[in-house]
């Protein structure tokens, strides 16, 4: 047995009997990415000497904390003090905090192990992993595909049992759509719910952390560790955090869940679709009650967000200018030809496509007709959510309408790619939580996602359909074959 | 619309980016095509709506004006690509 393929509550069973220790754990982890990585390349920063040292440290330190002795991979674009925090962009290459993100703070005071960093697109940009200044990260069940985006490296890890648990950050997808096309589970909290202090801010008023795992428990045990109102970030909500691995684990009889047929596009893989309605048949067996609903201003949500996102982004980005940390062009004339050398040679392609498109919503003569017109319609899909949580406890939807697809295939085309986006984005636009779990795979053997949605603040529900679901079926337990051959 | 050449150079300019003219003449046109595409919203009636540009019901937030530990000044100071003394260098900016 592989201690790097099991989950957090199965090796805290086994560390509070005292059968393992956390360096076992960490050992294991090591091999498996010594193993696998190379093809893979979800992981952008790690350091073995200084994960051995903090296993060791461990040991001293108290057992009866919730993630004693459990290692967490986090993804680059969130701060941790004095190592390498580059959101996989050449701008920020060399760029240490002085300070940790308060979720790195929560993790610590659990007793967790920081592994290091994971791959993602440039400061979040992207559905691929494609985009990342160190190169694209492989998906685990298919090496010639990607893993999703753009946590696609803190979803690889997991998936490749490269890593135990992973944060990720979620503006758009960015948490469910790989965990989706990896085959594991990601959660993305309630705006609000978790601190985004130490987040590097892709669009303020969608990101969100969140963590990607092996299971259902495990997401459940992460979200309640790194939840809560912080002093540090004025948008997190002044709510008592739930017991949410407590409350998963009763049954779903009665529940009601909208099935929106908005979802079922043109376009949509064949697999998967069959996959939703054997979901849905799976869910009834379980008492709940599915019917389906409309979500009328879905067609817009891709659309809304590449307005707003990318003028939030344009704001956000702008304090990358070669001043106070990251990359400075050298030799250039003026101030201000640094700044447009430094932001021409650091930031990637897909980043200035963005900050530009952003730039262009917000600017004069535009801002009406565009990024106002966003927002606008951005209240009409909130709405859609709020009339549909009046009836249904939770809403159904596949997480991506294709399993992933291969390296190259869409970075040529931005809007083929953001299209990839069209299951995930509206409920960033509406601030609700949303969990994507595995629900089947496709004839060629590649995962395929369930996403469930909630009502704001109310994450354990979702996790609840979650878990029934995933105690009903065996899909989280397949592995990539990558891991086991090579563990043979 | 239709986005031109001129456009994403002042685009580009207000945003602090230097394009190649290679990338100024494919920007142009993947941004026509996005722009195409969200051009969408178009036929919705939204004249009447307010707009959502944040989710929670959101208030100031207010807190004592007190002082409080901050990050001392070397640490704030360690990534910078330039800096003299307790400050960030950059090239001189006012003409003497």
């Amino acid at each position: 047995m592989e201690l790097a393929s099991l989950t957090v509550h199965k090796l805290r069973e086994l560390l509070a009997k005292k059968d393992i220790s956390p360096l076992d754990i960490c050992k294991s982890l090591i091999s498996s990415i010594r193993l696998k990585d190379s093809r893979i390349n979800a992981i952008v920063y790690f350091d073995e000497d200084i994960i051995m040292a903090r296993a060791r440290d461990a040991e001293k330190k108290d057992r009866s904390n919730p993630l004693w002795g459990i290692p967490v991979f986090i993804k680059d674009n969130i701060c941790v003090k004095d190592e390498p925090t580059t959101c996989c962009s050449k701008i920020l290459k060399g760029f240490r905090p002085p300070y940790n993100a308060t979720v790195i703070e929560r993790l610590l005071d659990a007793g967790a192990i920081l592994m290091g960093k994971t791959n993602m697109d440039e400061f979040a940009f992207g559905s691929s992993t494609e985009t990342s200044c160190y190169g694209p990260t492989r998906n685990p069940w298919d090496l010639d595909r990607i893993p999703g985006g753009s946590s696609g490296g803190s979803a690889a890890s997991v998936s490749a049992d490269e890593a135990i648990s992973a944060l990720g950050s979620d503006t758009g997808g960015s948490i469910r759509q790989p965990a989706s096309l990896c085959g594991v589970v990601g959660l993305k909290p309630t705006y609000g719910r978790v601190s985004r202090y130490g987040l590097i801010a892709f669009a303020s008023s969608l990101d969100q952390i969140g963590p990607i795992t092996k299971d259902v428990e495990d997401a459940a045990i992460l979200l309640k560790i790194i939840s809560g109102y912080d002093e540090m970030d004025s948008t997190s909500a002044r709510l008592d955090v739930a017991d949410y691995p407590n409350l998963i684990k009763r049954d779903i009889h009665g529940i009601r869940i909208g099935v929106p047929k908005e979802y079922f596009i043109e376009g949509m893989d064949p697999d998967v679709k069959n996959l939703m309605s054997d979901t849905i048949k799976k869910l009834e067996e379980l008492g709940a009650i599915c019917e389906e609903i409309s979500l009328p201003h879905t067609e817009y949500a891709v659309s809304v967000y590449y307005l707003v996102a990318t003028a939030e982004a344009s704001s956000n980005l702008a304090r990358f200018d070669g001043v106070q940390y990251g990359f400075r062009f050298e030799g250039a004339g003026s101030l201000i030809d640094m700044y447009k050398k430094t932001r021409g040679f650091g930031f990637g392609d897909e980043a200035k496509r963005r900050i530009i498109l952003g730039t262009f919503a917000l600017s004069s003569g535009y801002y009406d007709a565009y990024y106002l017109k966003a927002l606008k319609v951005r209240t009409l899909i909130k709405k859609d959510f709020e009339n549909a949580f009046g009836r249904y406890d939770a809403i159904i939807t596949p997480t991506s309408p294709t399993p992933a697809f291969r390296l190259g295939e869409k970075i040529q085309d931005p809007l083929t790619m953001y299209l990839s986006d069209i299951f995930t984005i509206s409920a960033n636009l509406a601030g609700i939580p949303g969990i994507s779990i595995p629900c089947g795979f496709t004839k060629d053997n590649l995962p395929v996602g369930l996403q469930i949605l909630g009502r704001p603040f109310k994450e354990e529900e979702i996790l609840r359909i979650a878990w029934n679901y995933e105690q009903a079926t065996e899909w989280h337990k397949r592995t990539p074959p990558i891991n086991k051959t090579i563990s043979q | 619309m239709a986005i031109d050449k001129d456009t994403v150079r002042y685009l580009a300019n207000l945003a602090r980016i230097e394009l190649t003219d290679v990338e100024l003449e494919y920007f142009t046109g993947q941004l026509g095509r996005i722009l195409d595409y969200v051009n969408k919203l178009n036929v919705l009636d939204v004249e009447h709506l307010e707009p959502t540009s944040h989710v929670l019901e959101m208030k100031n937030v207010y807190r004592e004006d007190v002082v409080k530990k901050s990050l001392p000044v070397e640490e704030v100071l360690k990534n910078a690509p330039d800096k003299q003394g307790n400050l960030f260098k950059v090239k001189k900016i006012i003409e003497s």
